[in-house]
């Protein structure tokens, strides 16, 4: 073997051998970023899967559900408001949403800083988790920006025109959603108790600025879009519950990246939370088809799945604060709250909110608002310390019984934004567009007479 | 010729085609139909609102048989869709005036 040969086989070894071993300090100073990166890899996975679970709620989730519940001729349409969505809120979210969000911004509504994603990149934002990217984050966020105006589309379906709902929707998430979810969510916020609000309210993963925005204003959509023709004189059975049916399981399981991922990492708190929602959910779908077996004889398919929304729906507020019991009970009361409310209620004061979105989300959210207030406890969330470090009590249970006043004042500030909000939204959108479609395209299917096409061209 | 058409129990469809293959008849025309006779309907209840569904889910069978053989398939086909329960349905019988079998032209009995 040649001489040169040898050489370049020893030399790595050799210069090993003459290097001087690395400080103490440069091993630990190399093992606390080895753990930091560790921990932000976990996180980071977590979130991503999260963000892509809530955006699987939205399409095919409730799409499915949704489509399944209204009648064959509008199956598209209804399908329609969800996709549709997914693209809309996702520009208006990256030009301005986010940082009228999360924008640091006064007590209502964020400022401009985030404006076009400016500065949002590969660095974490710490105001809101410190491990992740803040793009993680602001993705995440979107998803749930995404899903709200959807579920508003439960009360309007079968009847609205779609450039209406398009504006009224741009309209909504930066009049209505985006001032809350400031409110509640960002850095300074009236309601965000983990960042100094003046009334601390808990809402871990949206019971106010998803479901109670998006189901009182429903209600104020159905009855400013009034009934549907034919409504209590013709059948409007649900076309096809086996899609509901597929579509609400989806909602199920898309629900742990909203409700385990608003953990914002792949913590203990996460679990909690997955666990709460699972339980909740059980139960509410339990008592949903329990009192309808009491009413009617029957427990029913629709029921069910009715009954499971109801119970993600009042848990998303409680479910990074509670345990797995007092979970079950919030996902009962739930169930029996919501199955009056469509069954009960609606019948008695007359109004068309097609696919009950006030009835679901509208009264679940509230009642999940208000007993977070009983059942949040600092034994699975010490999030909240005073100005010493001290973790502070949550709810009553913890004896804090002050908490419920402070849900029940966010409570009624989301209800107020929501109506007076809503109003004006819908009364632009009439003036530009007409909000609602005429006698002959309702009659004839928004299918066709919105967008030209058929859900099921069977003998094709 | 004797048109027979008979609204059956949906699920009678199968004894039915097994009867009359079995008697050598085997060419009919089916479809999916709703109606209801004596029958009453039943309730159907989605989320608190209650329907009434009186129009139930029944096949029609349609065939054409020589005048000699209309009495042996109509009795066949009336014992095997019976369950003795109402709702089983009903067989009309009508003259037929011609036959044509399109492949070849074939007029009357021939063509069926």
């Amino acid at each position: 073997m040649p001489y040169r040969f040898w050489v370049a086989l020893l030399a790595p070894a050799l210069a090993l051998a003459q290097a001087a071993p690395p400080s103490t300090e440069t091993r630990l100073a190399n093992l606390e970023t080895a753990v930091k990166s560790a921990q932000s890899a976990g996180d980071n996975a977590w979130m991503l899967v999260s963000a892509a679970l809530v955006l699987m709620m939205t399409g095919p989730g409730l799409a499915l559900f949704y489509g399944g519940l209204v009648r064959r001729k509008n199956v598209l349409s209804t399908m329609m408001h969800s996709f549709a969505l997914m693209a809309v809120v996702s520009v208006v979210w990256a030009i301005a949403g986010y940082s009228l969000a999360f924008g640091e911004g006064n007590a209502f509504i964020g400022d401009l800083r985030y404006l076009f994603l400016n500065g949002v990149g590969g660095a974490p934002n710490a105001d809101y988790a410190a491990t992740i990217p803040q793009q993680t984050f602001m993705i995440y966020q979107l998803m749930f920006a995404i899903i709200t105006p959807a579920l508003i589309s439960g009360a309007y379906a079968e009847r609205m025109k779609f450039s209406a709902m398009l504006l009224f929707t741009v309209l909504w998430l930066l009049i209505v959603y985006l001032p809350l979810a400031h409110m509640i969510w960002g850095k300074g916020g009236l309601l965000n108790a983990f960042s100094g609000g003046k009334i601390p309210c808990f809402d871990f993963a949206g019971g106010t600025v998803v479901h109670i925005s998006s189901g009182v204003s429903a209600l104020v959509c159905a009855l400013y879009l009034g009934k549907r023709r034919g409504y209590m004189t013709e059948p409007m059975k649900p076309h096809s519950l086996v899609i509901s049916v597929i579509g609400a399981c989806l909602l199920w399981v898309g629900w742990f990246g909203f409700n385990a991922g608003s953990a914002l990492a792949a913590s203990a708190l996460a679990t909690s939370a997955f666990v709460a929602t699972h339980f909740a959910t059980a139960a509410a779908a339990l008592a949903w088809m329990a009192a309808e077996w009491m009413k009617n004889g029957k427990a029913s398919m629709l029921g069910g799945i009715s009954g499971a929304v109801a119970g993600l729906v009042a848990i998303t507020p409680a479910s990074g604060f509670v345990t797995p019991f007092p979970a079950m009970l919030i996902g009962l009361a739930a169930g029996v709250l919501c199955f009056l409310m469509v069954t009960a209620v609606k019948s008695k004061f007359g109004y068309d909110d097609t696919l009950d979105a006030f009835g679901v989300h509208g009264a679940g959210g509230t009642l999940g608002a208000l007993l977070t207030g009983i059942f949040a406890t600092n034994a699975v969330n010490d999030g909240l310390k005073d100005s010493a470090g001290k973790v502070m009590p949550l709810g009553m249970i913890d004896g804090n019984s002050g908490q419920i006043l402070n849900q029940a004042i966010g409570v009624a500030i989301s209800w107020a934004l929501a109506i007076v909000g809503t109003l004006i939204i819908l009364k632009i959108c009439d003036v530009v567009f007409g909000v609602r479609a005429s006698a002959e395209q309702e009659l004839e299917g928004l299918d066709v007479s919105m967008h030209g096409e058929e859900g099921y061209n069977l003998e094709s | 010729m004797k048109k027979i058409e008979a609204i059956i129990q949906p699920h009678k469809l199968e004894d039915v085609k097994e009867a009359l293959k079995a008697i050598g008849i085997d060419g009919m025309t089916i479809t999916e139909v709703r109606g209801h006779g004596r029958q009453k309907g039943h309730k159907e209840v989605y989320r608190g609102m209650e329907y009434q569904v009186d129009l139930l889910p029944k096949v029609k069978v349609e065939m054409v048989v020589p005048d000699g053989r209309a009495n042996e398939v109509i009795h066949t086909l009336v014992t095997s869709a019976r369950t003795g329960k109402i709702g089983d349905g009903k067989v009309f019988v009508y003259e037929v005036a011609e036959a044509i079998r399109i492949r070849n032209d074939d007029r009357g009995e021939g063509a069926l």
